[in-house]
């Protein structure tokens, strides 16, 4: 076979497109039956780690991601990827990730298993009871006030600052774009201030 | 990135410094070296000898905490050898305008400028302002001789830093310091590209931010921003931080850059007026001027038809700061260790062991009622309780984790450091019973909206007016699963009404009701159009009747010949690939380099509106016809005066950047003046908030580093079993003529210690670092990465965070923390 994994991947490229897909191996079945690849759907994705924007195909099988590479029609990676673009697949395939909520007591010295709703419902109320006892309409402050006379004097005036002070907030980078703006929408729509993220590390 | 990555490869010279991309962000060097291969030029500027300096044609060591000394050199070296370019610095710069004569600087204050009050420890600004015509209009000396002019006054501040002063401070070897200054000096001619790449070693220092701009005032003295193989690159840590950033995941920012209102701010005239500068040069395209569009638009996307022209469009649900209120992440960590707050959310983050002095995060999280940790992972702050030092039994913290599922089991959008923002798919359904983080948060609304709706509470009007149209819902009116092309659209924005140009008669309609937004000069004042964040508008639009998702283009054209891929996803704002591009071409529109030709203005082809002239190559920074031309433009559309700042006064301790040492540093004085530290830094007063210089106990220079195998806290890399056995456990690097001192073999354990903490380590001995000559002593430098933590490897076997040993001051503008200039000790385990 005189074709390298590349110029493969090229030639198949973009003719026979599953909607969001830029590759597709039917073309070239002869050569992929050599792979254990040749009957996973593949979709594609962009590296989870530094900003540089790798693009990364993804292969599926049966519901299970079987192969991860780099995807040789990305302009900036060009197919190449570094160590850890190269293992995102150990991000699924991975018996340490969490399989279900865990909670800790107070005073408790170890997890344990809880349902979603169960956790989500008691977030909520911890979140709905320290805004109802914290949320602050308005604050006062001292602010400068120019007199009829041209001077200016320091006067307490009051302000509306609809805001809670009792919880705060940081993450994520990790996130993508539409989680972030959903998740600011959130956290300020309960009032929160003390807002932050990786950006300011 | 004002550029991209790709664009790295048009350079005739890349400096590297405040970054390592060799280690760091790998793939990069694709492009740096594809630029090598044509005989580009890499310099390496690091204390340490990185992957990055193997690869560079130039290497130059120097002292963290240093680059601003450095920086300022070479500022010098470019005047006194009248390397700028004079043209691009008189068309395109404020080098000509005229600043109050009652301004003085460095040099004539011994290291502060006018208007300091030591008690408050801030500047009155008043004198770093410019002389104005009657008209308003700044007074410029084109011939740059006036000895008030910004380019005498910026020579009056660099003539200090002469290259004897710079290598005593720096520990840099005077060849090596004149080499890079020459090299990099030599781009300043119209023909040659200079890109600047720096990451967390700029970022990380009390004077972070004004290293950035000393960078800034070079690239702009040489010409180099705006241009293809050019500008100022911050290579980005995180894959999204750069849209979480842009989507206002910050207490002073809301998304796009708008800020978050303040008390003092009442309503939405005064926060317009407030947040919109002002100009009088008429050549000024003064982009700000827009901000009414895009906050009034970002209101009507966060609370639709409740937000009323009558109620300022909901603008007093906001949450307000009070004026001068700082939220950022050392305040909070502060507040939180005093024990003033109940709840904390960690989403998708490792603040115990990513946050400077961890020990005191760790020690605030002790004081919080509850505690919510989003993650793939466990982590070191969902388990605080269970840590080192601490006993579960007396933590009442009630503490959640919360599964997330990975970047490849749901969709949307992230964006790279070049701002393009690219789609990913959803390959497979979420592990276990892990939920995509919007369907967390969809959840986490629901659930208190409906206390709300139930018990009644506090103020809940800002809850039950939020828009949240993102997919089917069921009965009670609760979305079931969020449908993430609803929320990009929302962020794009749409037309709420049809809207009609009535300045032609007939009046044509340029908006239909329903529809998305084509681009951002389309945003209305008046609430009838919707964006959730304005720079965003243009990623995803109305095409022939359907919506297209730009963000997912795949087309590999590449017209000019320069890597721009304008079909290729899509970049902000309207898929402008170098920002300030119209500064790549003179007054006429034709490129300053041919043979880099990025923009060129095309008199006689007709535009869409019928008239002739079009700018060809990348998307132009606005329509406007060149500078020479009626209605002509100046380049840097979002200064007010429309040209590059070369005196910047919007900075805390500066108009110019001056060097002063880190916070903890191995000397007694600064060699430049007699200020030591940032006068304007705020300094944490707990007995937790230690910082201790020429200090005897902690005498080494300490840094923090990351390395290819591992991504920031480790938290993701070292669940990865194929990356922990290639970096399984923390080390500290050092130089061979220390480890002698201090009798200690390559390979040994160590523990490195500060005035905050103490990290376990591995002894790696290596050239890579030297002794550096400071002052005629020797001064000696460590390096620790910051990827482990104790949680995992379960056994301990990867040691602790280095971030046990970081200080918590931040910069003075940023208050991003100093985690690469400070004290340690290393002794035997």
């Amino acid at each position: 076979m005189g074709v390298s994994r590349r110029d493969f991947l090229k030639l198949s490229g973009g003719t026979v497109l599953v909607a969001s897909l830029g590759v597709n191996l039917n073309p070239a079945k002869a050569y992929a039956q050599d792979l254990r690849i040749k009957n996973a759907k593949q979709t594609t994705t962009v590296c989870p780690y530094c900003s540089v924007g790798c693009g990364i195909i993804v292969y599926q099988e049966n519901g299970k991601i079987i192969n991860t590479e780099g995807d040789p029609d990305h302009p900036i990676n060009e197919g190449a990827l570094c160590a850890k673009g190269s293992s995102v697949i150990q991000l699924v395939n991975n018996e340490t990730r969490v399989p279900k909520p865990l909670y800790r007591e107070p005073g408790a010295t170890a997890w344990k298993q809880v349902e979603w709703d169960w956790a989500l419902d008691r977030i909520a109320r911890l979140v709905k009871d320290s805004r109802d006892k914290n949320f602050k309409t308005v604050k006062k402050a001292k602010v400068k006030e120019k007199q009829p006379d041209g001077t200016e004097i320091m006067v307490e005036k009051e302000f509306v600052v609809n805001r809670m002070d009792s919880i705060a907030h940081i993450g994520s980078a990790a996130l993508d774009n539409e989680e972030c703006y959903l998740l600011q929408k959130l956290v300020r729509s309960w009032g929160l201030v003390y807002v932050e993220h990786q950006a300011r590390i | 990135m004002t550029n991209h990555w790709i664009d790295l490869k048009n350079a005739n010279v890349i400096l590297a410094m405040g970054s390592n991309p060799a280690s760091n962000h790998p793939i990069s060097m694709k492009w740096i070296k594809r630029a090598q291969d044509k005989g580009a030029k890499l310099i390496c500027v690091d204390p340490r000898f990185t992957q990055t300096a193997a690869k560079a044609d130039l290497y130059a060591p120097l002292r963290s905490g240093t680059d601003l000394a450095f920086l300022g050199g070479m500022i010098k070296y470019i005047l006194d050898n009248n390397l700028y370019f004079k043209e691009y610095v008189v068309d395109y710069t404020n080098a000509s305008f005229l600043v109050n004569p009652d301004f003085k600087g460095p040099a004539d204050l011994d290291g502060l400028f006018s208007g300091f009050n030591a008690e408050t420890k801030k500047y009155d600004k008043a004198t770093w302002s410019f002389q104005k015509d009657e008209n308003g209009i700044a007074l410029k000396d084109p011939t740059l001789e006036n000895p008030n002019c910004v380019f005498q006054l910026l020579k009056k501040q660099y003539a200090r830093y002469t290259p004897e002063k710079v290598v005593n401070i720096t520990g840099t070897p005077m060849d090596k310091l004149m080499a890079v200054y020459k090299l990099f000096g030599a781009t300043g001619k119209p023909d040659q590209a200079g890109t600047e790449c720096y990451a967390m070693g700029w970022t990380q220092h009390t004077v972070g931010t004004q290293n950035i701009r000393a960078m800034t005032i070079i690239q702009v003295l040489l010409g180099n921003m705006g241009i293809a193989g050019g500008g100022i690159n911050a290579l980005r840590g995180e894959a999204n931080v750069q849209g979480s950033t842009d989507q206002g995941l910050l207490f002073h920012i809301l998304p796009g850059y708008n800020p978050v209102p303040n008390a003092a701010q009442v309503d939405l005239a005064t926060y317009i007026k407030d947040n919109t500068p002002t100009t009088k040069e008429p050549k000024s395209v003064n982009w700000w001027g827009n901000r009414n569009k895009y906050i009034t638009s970002y209101l009507k996307a966060t609370y639709g038809a409740a937000g009323t022209k009558e109620n300022d469009f909901g603008y007093s649900w906001m949450p307000k700061l009070d004026v001068g209120m700082n939220a950022s992440w050392l305040t909070i960590f502060d507040k939180m260790y005093k024990g003033e707050f109940e709840g904390f959310f960690a989403w998708g983050q490792n603040p115990a062991c990513s946050g400077a002095n961890s020990n005191k995060t760790r020690q605030a999280m002790t004081k919080l009622k509850w505690l919510v940790n989003v993650n793939l992972f466990d982590n070191e702050t969902g388990s605080f309780w269970r840590g080192p030092g601490m006993n579960p039994k007396d933590i009442q913290t009630e503490v959640f984790m919360l599964p997330c599922c990975s970047s490849m089991e749901k969709e949307g959008s992230i964006s790279n450091s070049g701002r393009w923002a690219q789609w990913r798919y959803k390959a497979i359904e979420p592990i276990g019973h892990s939920l995509p983080d919007a369907e967390i948060i969809n959840e986490l609304f629901f659930k208190v909206k409906e206390l709300y709706k139930k018990e009644g509470g506090a103020y809940s009007d800002p809850i039950m007016n939020l828009t949240w149209n993102y997919g089917e819902k069921d009965a009670a009116g609760k979305v079931k699963h969020v449908d993430i092309h609803s929320i990009a659209k929302e962020i794009n924005g749409y037309w709420l009404e049809d809207v009609y140009d009535t300045k032609v008669d007939p009046p044509k309609l340029i908006g239909k009701k329903g529809d998305l937004v084509t681009s951002f000069p389309s945003l209305q004042a008046d609430g009838t159009t919707s964006c959730g964040n304005w720079i965003y508008c243009n990623s995803y639009i109305q095409k022939d009747g359907k919506a297209v998702n730009m963000m997912q283009r795949r087309g590999k054209e590449d017209p000019t010949g320069l890597g721009l891929y304008p079909g290729w996803t899509w970049a902000w704002p309207v898929n402008r690939r170098i920002i300030y591009n119209r500064a790549s071409v003179d007054q006429q529109g034709k490129p300053w380099d041919a043979t880099r030709q990025l923009l060129k203005w095309n008199a006689t082809k007709l535009a869409p509106t019928g008239k002739p002239g079009v700018w060809e190559g990348d998307i132009p920074d606005g329509p406007a016809p060149p500078m020479a031309e009626a209605g002509g433009k100046f380049p840097f559309i979002m200064k007010p005066d429309g040209v590059a700042s070369i005196f910047g006064p919007g900075l805390v301790e500066g108009p110019f950047p001056e060097h002063y040492e880190a916070l903890e540093c191995p000397l007694e004085e600064n060699a430049m003046s007699k200020q030591r530290i940032n006068p304007t830094i705020k300094i944490f007063g707990d007995k937790i908030d230690v910082s201790y210089s020429c200090d005897a106990r902690f005498p080494f220079v300490g840094t923090t580093y990351r390395v290819s195998e591992h991504w920031q806290t480790g938290c993701m890399t070292r669940h990865c079993s194929w990356l922990l056995e290639m970096q399984p456990q923390n080390f500290v690097e050092m130089s061979i003529e220390l480890a002698k001192e201090l009798k200690l073999t390559n390979g040994e354990t160590v523990i490195v210690s500060s005035g905050r903490g103490e990290v376990k380590a591995v002894a790696m001995v290596s050239e890579r670092f030297k002794p550096f000559k400071i002052m005629n002593s020797t001064v000696h430098q460590v390096g620790i990465p910051w990827h482990f933590g104790w949680q995992f490897p379960e056994d301990g076997s990867g040691y602790d965070s280095a971030n046990l040993l970081t200080p918590n001051v931040g910069d003075a503008n940023t208050m991003i923390p100093e985690s690469k200039a400070f004290m340690v000790n290393v002794r035997k385990a």
